[in-house]
């Protein structure tokens, strides 16, 4: 199949160049010239770029198909611009046996659309008490290893967790997040949780968490990629370690970018997100530190949940809301704001979690992968149950209208969705 | 239209209760408007039992559909019930569903030997078995508009008319 | 920003859910009707016919006998059908769920639920389910609010001081935990009392407790200087241990009420507490039991007042 992109707007946030022009895919990759192209696509208003990259999406399955199934989560993906993901190890059981990935690859690969890249658990059943054979967890596929937001509370074990990854150079991500000092609490600990009596999470749950690994990593040197930052106090930590040349990066979940405790309003269970939404300050920080390059990634954090995990008093209900198809706008929404150019607006959906996941996308060169997105920025879309394709309905956006409509998405070079 | 003096009619309708009068005797006036009228009647006879005021707020009939719009006012009913002959007042009588609910509230405080109504005018236009033995006057009011009493700052009673608002 | 949930497109309160938000003018709509309310609980026939023929559930997903009873017998005073159901919280999780359990009694002809459950906002989710002619009456939710028990308290205090204006009052004990602290803060700051105190010790206030509009004090003598109104709040027995107190010796020193420490309040400070008390813990039985205590006309007032928030909710 060979392709011919004409008259695209086309952003390479890797390189930072955008121009319009044309682009050619033959064998599945970007190719120098077309030749004879299958198909012409005239790509005028629309906006061409690599695929985009979700460092955390929930597909549910193993184990909790009720609320979502590989089928229904890699079209969510597709219809929101994603071609490659990674997918948390917190399913049932966690993802830590090589079989349970290899299966999820192969159902993954079977399926063709978006490309899926499994984390392994980094403890047995996510217990925090035994390490998994990464080993044979990475020849399987793990791209790297998590505890997603199971507690650690054992710093001894978290020490010699990095102490082995280092050994092997394997990639550690983790939650920030204290398990003693976060026990119980569902929100944010300030006015708001005071206000609606909701036992809180303080913000320094996460930086103490977040001093613990930055010391275990200056003494292990272990590979970490810190998991959706909340506070202010965070970003600050990150920027730090990175300026000492600490081999960290860091992601921040695009709820947390656009929203804060005041949006729980009166109990919207919605908002019942892991980390809780923090302050208005804590907000402004992770906006700013995602637009310096001090957060490397924005990622959905896509987690779908049931209406029954929904329907629920606050405390009660399941944290998590969906997201792969919100992406591109929410990032769209944030990159406007910063007043950022749509290369470096992009280049955290794109190049950048592809640098973290060490893989070959996220970049449009010749020879590299054809894992494209046409998009149109101005198009704008309602968010309701019935507009999203993922079986997860559940967003504090129900409701919203938002620009950024995906048109066309390309994986390998084949058309996996198409508006 | 030319509505009668409300002070004149209250003169009257006292002369008129004189000589009911006695050593059983006692008086409710219905809030508003009807407590104004008892507070007058009670001081012009002279009565010795202390005068009992009412809301009836809690056994209206319409409450399904208004709903507690008004703040009540606290029903004060200082003597006992029981035995003794008791005069009702209120200002205006009309459909005659407040009369009833105010002999329902009478009997939760005990079982009156008599209940007679003094009202200052009736306007006729009555929705339940129910007429007063002592009228100040008799109106014709149009349909849709609303006769009360009111009381200016220095006391003086006075009949007014006003549309009736939109329920 | 959403509508206030509590009120309807007119502006009524529909459902009581909280204090907070609440205009002024409802909570003393609320206040004045239930002085009419007082003088029926007085009469020989404690009962008026205004919500003859309506039914109410009470909803306790947490148990609670006095607040439950108090509810019933306001309810059966306005002449309602009263229904209890003790839903048992572990029962629960394992079979229908909170809005399935509302759905099923909806379908019996509800007029109001009053509900108590120890998660907070869970009157609010089952609110926003009922159907338009059906009331929730929140009867305590997690450490949210407990809006009867602050208006009964209300009452109790404009009882006894006639005005708000010029009042101090002081909050003692456990905020962190407190619903009923809450729902009074919430209430005084909007009533206009100019000095609402909270005392206790840093781990039983909550984070940013300051912006509900209250002054904070660790030292109960220096908090209860001047004092019109002192309102002793329940520590519950599963406090008293581990890391938020030593012992329950120690916080009757530091915050127990005796007559030493009232005698830095005013000299006619009124005496509160939301029951029930520990005596010997957070106060001392001469206290308790002393001239300055109203803790008994606060259960009288109780009734009228949940008499007056039933008749305005279930009207509107």
């Amino acid at each position: 199949m060979r392709l011919h992109i004409k008259n695209a707007r086309i952003v390479d946030p890797a390189s930072g160049k955008e121009g319009s022009g044309e682009l050619f895919v033959a064998d599945g990759r970007i190719a120098a010239e077309g030749g004879k192209a299958d198909r012409v696509i005239d790509a005028k208003g629309l906006v061409l770029a690599p695929g985009f990259i979700d460092l955390s999406a929930r597909l549910r399955e193993p184990g909790h198909e009720y609320k979502a199934t590989l089928e229904s989560e890699l079209d969510a993906a597709v219809a929101g611009g994603v071609t490659s993901l990674a997918c948390p190890p917190d399913t049932d059981p966690a993802l830590d046996e090589p079989g349970l990935v290899d299966m999820l690859r192969r159902r993954a690969k079977a399926l063709s659309r978006a490309r899926v890249f499994p984390v392994g658990a980094l403890t047995v059943k996510l217990e925090g008490e035994r390490l998994t054979e990464m080993g044979q967890l990475s020849d399987a596929g793990c791209v790297a290893f998590s505890q997603a937001n199971a507690p650690l509370a054992d710093a001894q074990v978290l020490w010699r967790a990095l102490q082995y990854a280092a050994t092997f150079g394997y990639a550690v991500w983790l939650r920030a997040e204290d398990a003693d000092l976060a026990k119980g609490g569902v929100a944010h600990d300030g006015e708001v949780a005071t206000r609606l009596g909701l036992p809180g999470i303080p913000a320094f749950a996460e930086t103490i968490a977040l001093g613990t690994i930055l010391e275990l990593v200056r003494a292990t040197r272990a590979r970490v990629h810190v998991c959706r930052l909340s506070t202010a106090g965070a970003v600050d930590l990150m920027r730090r370690a990175k300026q000492e040349g600490l081999p960290v990066t860091c992601d921040v979940g695009l709820h947390h970018v656009h929203l804060c405790d005041m949006d729980l309003g009166y109990f919207q269970s919605q908002c019942r997100l892991e980390p809780p939404l923090r302050s208005q300050r804590d907000r402004d920080a992770l906006a700013r530190g995602l637009a310096e390059g001090v957060i490397d990634c924005a990622c959905s954090d896509h987690t779908p949940v049931d209406e029954d995990g929904k329907h629920l008093p606050f405390a009660l209900a399941e944290p998590g809301a969906t997201g792969l198809e919100l992406l591109l706008p929410l990032t769209l929404k944030w990159g406007l704001a910063q007043r950022l150019s749509l290369a470096a607006t992009l280049a955290r959906i794109t190049s950048e979690p592809a640098r973290v996941l060490g893989i070959d996308a996220g970049r449009l060169v010749v020879g590299a992968p054809a894992d494209l997105v046409l998009f149109d920025p101005r198009a704008s879309v309602r968010i309701t149950p019935a507009a999203l394709k993922s079986q997860g309905k559940n967003t504090p956006f129900l409701g919203a209208e938002l620009d950024g409509v995906v048109r066309l998405t390309l994986v390998e070079g084949n058309v996996v969705y198409e508006a | 239209m030319k509505l009668p003096d409300a002070e004149e009619l209250c003169e009257k309708l006292a002369a008129e209760l004189k000589p009911r009068i006695g050593p059983k005797s006692a008086m409710v006036g219905l809030y508003t408007g009807g407590a104004w009228l008892a507070e007058r009647l009670h001081a012009l006879l002279g009565m010795k039992t202390p005068l009992g005021l009412m809301d009836i707020a809690f056994y209206r009939d319409d409450y399904a559909a208004r709903g507690l719009k008004h703040d009540p006012k606290r029903t004060r009913i200082p003597f006992d019930v029981s035995g003794c002959e008791l005069f009702l007042v209120d200002d205006v009588l009309y459909s005659g569903r407040t009369v009833r609910a105010a002999m329902n509230v009478i009997f939760d405080f005990g079982r009156p030997a008599s209940i007679a109504l003094a009202v200052l005018v009736d306007r006729g236009g009555r929705q339940l078995p129910i007429c007063a033995q002592h009228v100040g006057a008799r109106v014709d009011v149009p349909a849709g508009m609303r006769l009360a009493l009111k009381r200016d700052e220095r006391g003086k009673l006075a009949l007014a008319l006003e549309a009736e608002r939109a329920a | 920003m959403q509508r206030n949930p509590q009120l309807n497109e007119k502006g009524e309160l529909q459902h009581l859910l909280s204090i907070e938000g609440l205009p002024r003018a409802i909570l003393l709509q609320i206040l004045d009707t239930a002085e009419s309310f007082v003088g029926v609980t007085e009469r020989e026939v404690k009962k008026v016919p205004i919500l003859r023929g309506k039914s109410v559930f009470n909803l306790f997903f947490e148990p609670s006998t006095r607040t439950r009873t108090t509810f019933e017998i306001a309810a059966k005073r306005l002449s309602a059908d009263v229904i209890n159901l003790n839903i048992n919280a572990s029962s629960q999780t394992k079979g229908e769920s909170l809005l399935d359990t509302v759905a099923n009694l909806s379908a019996m002809q509800a007029d109001i639920f009053v509900v108590r459950h120890e998660s907070s906002g869970a009157p609010f989710l089952i609110a926003r389910h009922v159907k338009p002619h059906e009331h929730v009456i929140n009867a305590g939710d997690g450490r949210h609010a407990h809006p009867t028990q602050g208006l009964l308290d209300l009452y109790t205090i404009r009882h006894y001081k006639k005005d708000f204006a010029a009042l101090t009052v002081a909050i003692v004990g456990d905020i962190l935990h407190s619903r009923v602290a809450r729902s009074l803060i919430h209430g005084l700051t909007t009533l206009g009392v100019p000095e609402v105190r909270v005392i206790g010790p840093q781990t039983l206030l909550p984070t940013g407790v300051e912006a509900l509009g209250v002054r904070v004090f660790h030292d109960m003598r220096e908090g209860l200087k001047d004092c019109d109104v002192v309102v002793m709040l329940r520590l519950q027995n599963e406090r008293m241990r581990g890391a938020l107190l030593p012992s329950a010796q120690e916080y009757f020193k530091h915050y127990g009420l005796n007559a030493d420490k009232l005698g830095l309040a005013r000299r006619d400070a009124i005496v509160m507490h939301p029951g029930p008390m520990n005596r010997g813990v957070e106060i001392d039985s001469t206290v308790a039991d002393g001239p300055h205590s109203v803790i008994l006309p606060q259960v009288t007032f109780g009734i009228a007042v949940r008499m007056a928030v039933m008749s305005i909710v279930a009207g509107n």
